[in-house]
């Protein structure tokens, strides 16, 4: 109890709370997009292995795009 | 408690003092000499690599099949796989940004040097301007001034829908593009320090701690699974740098159809 007590006290400045959860914010969008993304690129490379490393290429593609916008949240946090 | 902890200002962990050359724009510090070392490890790969078919032995052993291997990789499942017959020149190219980032950020993650310098905005902001400076370049030299309005003019768009579509793809080709191919390798990286630097010190304030050192392992562990988590993201941003740099550069050699 104590622990939290200090822990409240010295991250008390509320902007650094709200950047916090802006990034989190940031995150959900390319969580949900990455997760359906490799999933169904799982499905593909299941149903045919001869195609996997096309898909896997794709994928990566994808992964870095979605990506993009979780990690320009994750800078701003910073800015 | 936990008095001895408190973290840094982030700006501590990336801004290093210069060492030679001070004050001058050409200052030494802490980042170019690990720019220096990964410059070193990536000829001295190579050369070593090559060292045995220089003198006109044809098998290859050792060093050699690790080099080919991680060329034949650069050239088939990226060159190739997204340029199409046009890769085989550009693999040369690639794979030199391929593995100096790779290089670059295993030697970040050594512990002593433990500075992944693509953590450095400049270094990212430098490979992202050269690959898009680059991809404008191709595309003039391949396709003429039509390169510009094929650029921003997709054909089989109808023609109201251009008011829409042109000033969205100018922003996204060469505005976003390379703002995000450069925010991508820097803030993997970035965040890969912050992570590392966090347990590190965290195992730090409760060794010192009293009775609290009990939970010293947790983030002991942590910190060393995260290393390896960072050793994947060192290999995985490379190829996916080296990868997008395939795809723009392959776009502007072909017109979209």
């Amino acid at each position: 109890m104590n622990t939290l007590l200090t822990l409240a006290q010295t991250t008390g400045d509320i902007e650094g709370g709200l950047r916090a959860v802006g990034y989190g914010l940031a995150a959900v969008g390319p969580g949900v997009g990455i997760g359906y993304l490799v999933g169904n690129a799982v499905q593909a490379m299941a149903r045919q292995p001869e195609a996997a490393p096309m898909v896997r290429t794709t994928m990566f593609l994808g992964i870095a795009f979605a990506e993009a916008l979780a990690l320009i949240g994750f800078v701003v946090t910073f800015l | 408690m936990l008095a001895e902890f408190e973290f840094p200002p982030i700006s501590h962990l990336f801004v290093w003092p210069d060492i030679a050359l001070k004050d001058t724009a050409f200052g030494i510090n802490k980042v170019v000499l690990v720019i220096w070392l990964s410059s070193a490890l990536t000829l001295l790969f190579f050369f070593a690599a090559s060292a045995r078919a220089r003198k006109g032995s044809l098998v290859p052993s050792g060093v050699q099949n690790a080099a080919e291997a991680g060329y034949d990789l650069v050239e088939q499942s990226i060159a190739v796989e997204v340029m199409g017959h046009d890769g085989k020149k550009w693999a040369p190219f690639l794979s030199a940004l391929f593995f100096w980032i790779l290089f670059a950020n295993l030697v970040g993650l050594v512990p002593i040097i433990q500075l992944p310098v693509a953590s450095k905005i400049a270094i990212p902001m430098f490979l992202a301007l050269l690959i898009w400076v680059l991809m404008i370049f191709m595309g003039f030299k391949s396709q003429g001034p039509k390169y510009f309005t094929n650029a921003i003019f997709p054909p089989g768009v109808p023609k109201a829908l251009y008011i829409l579509v042109t000033p969205i793809e100018f922003v996204s080709k060469f505005l976003v593009r390379p703002f995000s191919h450069m925010v991508r390798l820097f803030a993997n990286l970035m965040a890969g320090h912050i992570l590392l630097t966090t347990f590190a010190l965290l195992t730090a304030a409760l060794w010192l701690a009293k009775w609290n050192a009990v939970f010293l392992p947790l983030p002991l562990f942590m910190g060393i699974a995260m290393l390896g988590f960072e050793l994947l993201v060192a290999v995985l941003q490379a190829y996916i740098f080296t990868i997008l740099a395939a795809v723009y550069i392959g776009e502007s050699l072909h017109p979209e159809h």
